[in-house]
């Protein structure tokens, strides 16, 4: 089978789970070839549903999937041969070690690579030799990964690689998508962390409700905003958050938008220096005290909140 | 760029110099069973350090043969353990049971165990099982005899305890009898039992080998990510019924030997009779094990339906007692069970040395249960 199109693609992807529950509503996509494309979105909002139809771990109920433009009807052995995949939650056998381990997942493959060459890139050398049932969460994490990568895939699915993870075993896992991606993959992942997308993904979609609600290179979907930089403060004294004042801090200059998070203010903000001199004259007019006042760059959780009004991680 | 997945190649971890694949420095080639043979492998490593399995496949039956065979051996239960009532003529029937010629050595197949006691000790011993027979002298010579007709032992050691008082008080035999005692190995209780407990290990194993197995991986999610590579389904059913067979081997072997080197129980069939009945009977429960874990999604589910499944067999299959104690009208039903069938077909080979074309109606019913099981259990299964 030849590789034509894309790597991924898919059309007006739904998936109803048992007649109710609506999983993906209508959701398409094409990621080409080399870019690490990022599926972010608060839990629940059907990210691992769309990442297993795409895998073929999944039937939708309709729309259609095309990996290097085929379909997984065709024939799906030989689009697992060009696939590898890390599941949200895989425990492997614990009473297997490193090695038996990657060599299990490396037999299923016709041409994968060298145990030996998965492990050091992996930095799992030294683990070649222990019990699955004894890694640490990053350890257990990075072996999930080269079992994806043994078979030597030219698309790299990966469902939330870092969640539950250490700083390090987090920035050790980009290292190793980043080296995949150079040598030419494709890398889809689903993640609910901003800091992840922004640095690793080259596309991002937003994912919310089974749809996605916005699309684009990361930077691209910030400079939607508005304002690359947020302003966030508090005023003491009485009713500083009715629709009145809404509007009138939006009519400070630099201003792009305004929302209200309890009893902080947020300003989306092109640039700080001109507003941040007006924001203090308003407060002095009015006679309230300054509670708190910091400036930052804009996020993907602010691009979230804006669009969904909720964070994505409500905690 | 095309890949070919050429059927041609067969030859196995060979560099490949011509590959288009740039980014390997090695590049290694697979052939047809590299897949198989690693989850067989790996099936088998899993196994052998998972020390449970060693215990309860291996070691556990040994020593519920052991446990029971002792506990069942022959000969104690030929003693007859009499009390006899302490009383005016007690010591004369004492001295009359002890006369019986040939009766107190224990190698002559039977002996007589005699006692003084008082009434009251003596009749509760009597009815706690201590004594098979209590015996009452009475003043003008007669006996009477205390025995429960609900206990075979009783009631033999009456007639027996009855002979010889009457041939010791002078009683002639109207003919002349011989007997001839046999505890012959094959009809001794170890040897209905160990073909019995082969059985049932191989429905054990095989039930909780593939069923188990199977569900504990699928509620991991390693069922779902094996069958996200390019791994044959079928490759890994098969690699998972393989691994059976080298486990049954080792416990056929292991539970054989024990019985010829400790009981020296004799094997009459042929060894490869009974390691091709072992087979059939791994396969059939483990198509039984497939099918009871075809959907479940929880080991306690799923622990559940294989002793639902079990239960049955356990009781009415013959694996410690003759199913013949059943109803003769539940038989029907009770052999086309996998297991009475595996367990009659077992015995009559072991111990009796019948062949396998003679039991053709038994390897049928083990062949349907497999077959009929895997073929549903291939339809229903849910690997995610």
């Amino acid at each position: 089978m030849a590789f034509v199109g894309s790597p991924i693609e898919c059309t007006n992807l739904r998936k109803t789970y048992d007649g109710k529950v609506e999983a993906v509503r209508g959701l398409s996509l094409r990621i080409e070839a080399g870019q690490c494309f990022g599926l972010l979105g608060p839990n629940g909002a059907g990210k691992t549903t769309t990442i297993e139809i795409l895998e073929g771990l999944l039937a939708p109920t309709s729309g259609e999937v095309r990996i290097f433009g085929h379909t997984w009807n065709d024939n799906p052995r030989q689009l697992r041969e060009w696939i590898g995949i890390s599941l949200q939650e895989t425990r492997l056998s614990e009473k297997l070690n490193v090695r038996e381990t990657i060599e299990l997942f490396a037999s299923f493959y016709s041409e994968p690579r060298a145990a030996d060459e998965v492990l050091e890139e992996l930095k799992l050398t030294e683990k070649a030799d222990a019990w699955v049932g004894k890694l640490s969460g990053g350890q257990k994490q990075r072996l999930a990964v080269a079992t994806a990568l043994v078979g030597n895939p030219r698309i790299l699915f990966l469902d939330e690689p870092t969640t539950g993870l250490d700083p390090q075993s987090r920035r050790q896992l980009w290292e190793i998508i980043r080296a995949f991606q150079k040598k030419g993959g494709t890398v889809l992942l689903t993640t609910h962390y901003m800091d992840e997308a922004e640095r690793l993904c080259d596309g991002l979609a937003i994912v919310d409700h089974g749809q996605i609600i916005a699309e684009g290179a990361p930077s691209d979907l910030i400079d939607r905003l508005g304002g690359h930089h947020v302003v966030e403060f508090q005023v003491s004294g009485d009713g500083n958050g009715d629709a009145d004042h809404l509007d009138r801090w939006r009519s400070l200059p630099s201003v792009e938008s305004v929302r209200r998070e309890d009893s902080t203010l947020c300003l989306s903000v092109r640039e700080p220096h001109l507003t941040i001199p007006a924001l203090l004259d308003a407060v002095a007019k009015d006679g309230n005290q300054l509670e708190h006042l910091s400036t930052r760059q804009a996020s993907l959780e602010d691009v979230f909140v804006q669009l969904t009004g909720r964070h994505l991680r409500e905690d | 760029m095309y890949l070919c997945n050429s059927p041609a190649v067969t030859c196995e971890k060979t560099d490949m110099a011509t590959t288009e694949r740039s980014t390997s420095t090695v590049a290694l080639r697979n052939g047809r069973w590299s897949g198989y043979r690693h989850l067989l492998w790996a099936r088998i490593l899993e196994l052998k350090r998972e020390p449970e399995v060693v215990f309860w496949v291996f070691i556990f039956p040994l020593l519920l043969a052991a446990g029971l065979g002792i506990a069942f051996r022959n000969k104690p239960a030929d003693v007859t353990s009499v009390v006899i009532i302490d009383g005016a003529g007690a010591q004369k029937t004492l001295m009359m049971l002890q006369a019986v010629p040939g009766k107190s050595s224990p190698d002559k197949g039977s002996s007589i165990r005699a006692i003084v006691l008082d009434r009251e000790a003596a009749l509760k011993g009597f009815h706690f099982g201590k004594f098979d027979l209590a015996i009452e002298s009475n003043s003008d010579g007669s006996c009477t005899y205390y025995y429960d007709p609900a206990r075979p032992e009783s009631v033999l050691s009456r007639a027996e305890i009855d002979a010889a008082l009457q041939s010791a008080a002078g009683r002639k035999d109207a003919i002349s009898t011989s007997a001839q005692s046999s505890s012959e190995p094959g009809s001794r209780y170890i040897d209905f039992l160990i073909p019995g407990l082969l059985g049932m290990n191989l429905m054990n194993s095989g039930m909780w080998g593939v069923g188990f197995a199977l569900v504990e991986m699928r509620q991991r999610k390693l069922l779902k990510r094996f069958v996200a590579t390019p791994m044959r389904r079928s490759d890994f059913l098969l690699a998972l019924a393989s691994s059976r067979l080298v486990l049954m081997v080792i416990e056929v072997g292991l539970l054989l030997s024990f019985g010829v080197l400790v009981f020296h129980m004799r094997v009459r069939g042929s060894i490869l009779s009974v390691i091709l009945l072992g087979s059939l009977g791994a396969v059939a429960f483990g198509g039984v094990g497939l099918l009871t874990a075809c959907r479940a999604q929880k080991i306690e589910s799923v622990s559940g339906l294989i002793n639902l499944v079990m239960m049955p067999m356990w009781i009415f299959s013959g694996v410690f007692f003759s199913y013949d104690k059943f109803p003769a009208i539940a038989h029907p039903f009770i052999k086309a069970l996998p297991l009475t069938a595996l367990n009659d077909a077992l015995r009559a080979t072991i111990t009796e040395g019948a062949s396998l074309g003679s039991q053709s109606g038994r390897l049928l019913v083990l062949a349907i249960w497999g077959g009929v099981s895997f073929i549903l259990a291939l339809r229903w299964f849910r690997w995610t």
